[in-house]
């Protein structure tokens, strides 16, 4: 395979996190102009854009914006896996010839806009608006909270073992100065069963932080990445999965998307899960992470709990995981999906400083969108 | 029938679109109805024009025994809408005895008797406009319906 005929992830950044009192508009600039530095290129060289997230026409948006007319276009709105989905788009995209350079982009305000509604946004020609919202359920939360309690039914899982998910984010997040949570001190699992529930089983520490924040991602070929300013990220492999809209539609609230994601993902990669050095995974709820761990072959099927329970997800017992601190305890601007492929990127540069994993060399992130709805799996590597 | 009772003082007032219309006329003289096939026998819920088994479009309501079990629950704690929704209050996924899951509530039970895959039986509550939303109490309970 040549260098022309292969794509790479070749600049990464962060806006500005936490409550920062911007537009979803100047974040999502502020990251793209940062990551566009990252890789060593000029926003003019940039042909291509995607983004979701901005209300209505999102590409478009944020091309006008920074002052762009892309020539390639990207929109995919799959939620918090939407990122994982674009980057495959991306890959494509350059390897084909229809863009040079793709500037991959989000932003948002939702912490200082304080736009999470509990019950969620329903349009009504939705089916969710005649035969769900009658009935009260917190959207995504409830949804989470009945694949927790239905993993408890089938499989012993407890509230315990959940929270051992949070607590091993917060001790990643003490790590990250970037991090929501960094000088919040560590968690104990007694304090995420001490905090209030939400949607019983799930208290309000299993369930990801409201932030702010945007992030970028910039792709390209690997051969354009040769002279760029940091070691080029490749794409391995993706996979992808759309389950179902709404909570009744289900068929099964222990298995997940991520099953098959995760087989297409492996095989387009020629890899593994025992050749993954590090694990991102979406972790909206406590119950997303486990449920993702299982479904992408970590552990067997009702295994997850068990898997958790010994603290191998915290820093330095040899299972990487969530090594941002995550959506738990990191930041979550509504989107997390992002996120996970920055902080990849990252620790296969080996910029990470304290939380540095050691030479890690292939990484999985695992985007989950909507209520377990959609599931895309992107592996990333170094050679 | 049960009126509308705490925990729940009111319903989001759901609305009606052509291929769920008949359904929701069934609700109001308190029959839930499931949608059958009649190429493959599949029934499934929400209606609409195709069936989601054999993708051909002949299809008919056909009346449910609204017996069935909790495939699962939450206990929902923060309301969404005080002016609605009095928190605690009991969501459930119900996995009817005909095959399709319909989303609903639980009347009468907190987390005590709660399980998954416990019977339950419907009970109605009428709305506003004469249409009636299909609840649920534990089987096992009287006292509701």
């Amino acid at each position: 395979v040549s260098a022309a005929t292969r794509a790479a992830i070749v600049g990464v950044a962060e806006s500005d996190l936490g409550v920062t009192g911007r537009s979803p508009l100047e974040l999502q600039a502020q990251a793209a102009v940062r990551a566009i530095e990252d890789a060593g290129l000029s926003m003019s060289q940039i042909d291509g854009v995607a983004t979701v997230g901005i209300p209505r026409f999102p590409a478009i948006q944020a091309a006008e914006y920074l002052g762009l007319r892309p020539t390639w276009s990207e929109s995919t709105f799959t939620g918090g896996s939407s990122f994982e989905v674009m980057t495959a788009r991306a890959a494509q995209a350059v390897i084909s010839g229809a863009a040079s350079v793709v500037l991959i982009a989000y932003g948002s305000n939702q912490r200082s806009a304080r736009s999470r509604r509990l019950a969620g946004v329903l349009d009504p020609t939705q089916p969710e608006s005649q035969f769900d919202a009658p009935f009260g359920p917190l959207s995504p939360v409830s949804t989470y909270a009945m694949a927790a309690q239905r993993h408890m039914h089938e499989f012993g899982t407890t509230s315990e073992q959940l929270a051992e998910i949070a607590v091993a984010a917060r001790e990643w997040a003490l790590l990250n100065p970037a991090a929501f949570r960094h000088g919040s001190g560590p968690l104990g699992v007694a304090d995420v069963l001490a905090s209030p529930l939400v949607s019983s089983p799930l208290h309000t520490l299993d369930c990801c932080l409201v932030t702010d924040g945007g992030g970028a991602v910039v792709v390209t070929t690997l051969d354009r990445a040769a002279d760029l300013a940091k070691p080029p990220v490749l794409v391995f492999g993706h996979g992808e999965c759309s389950t179902h809209h709404g909570v009744s539609q289900i068929r099964d609230l222990t298995s997940t998307g991520a099953v098959r994601s995760g087989e297409a993902a492996y095989r387009s990669a020629g890899l593994s899960p025992a050749d993954i050095d590090l694990v991102q995974v979406y972790d909206s709820f406590t119950i997303t992470a486990l449920l993702s761990l299982e479904a992408l072959g970590f552990c067997g099927r009702g295994e997850g709990g068990a898997f958790v329970s010994d603290g191998r997800l915290r820093p330095g017992r040899g299972f990487p995981f969530n090594t941002s601190g995550g959506g738990l305890s990191y930041c979550h601007p509504g989107m997390f999906g992002i996120f996970l492929i920055i902080e990849a990127v990252r620790q296969l540069r080996g910029e990470c400083g304290a939380r540095q994993v050691a030479h890690p060399r292939i990484a999985l992130c695992h985007g989950t969108g909507g209520i377990l709805s959609h599931n895309a799996t992107l592996i990333l590597g170094v050679e | 029938v049960s009126t509308p009772q705490p925990p729940f003082l009111g319903r989001p007032d759901p609305p009606v679109t052509p291929d769920t219309q008949q359904w929701w006329e069934a609700t109001s003289r308190q029959v839930l109805m499931v949608q059958g096939c009649r190429r493959c026998g599949h029934r499934q819920l929400y209606p609409r024009v195709i069936c989601t088994a054999c993708f051909t479009t002949d299809l008919a309501l056909c009346e449910a025994t609204g017996a069935g079990t909790i495939y699962s629950y939450t206990t929902v704690m923060r309301s969404p809408d005080p002016a609605l929704f009095v928190a605690p209050y009991v969501v459930a996924l119900v996995q009817l005895a005909e095959g399709p899951r319909i989303l609903s509530n639980i009347l009468g039970a907190q987390d005590g008797g709660l399980a998954c895959d416990a019977p339950v039986r419907l009970v109605w509550e009428p709305l506003p406009d004469g249409r009636c939303l299909p609840l649920f109490a534990l089987a096992t309970e009287t006292g509701h319906g």
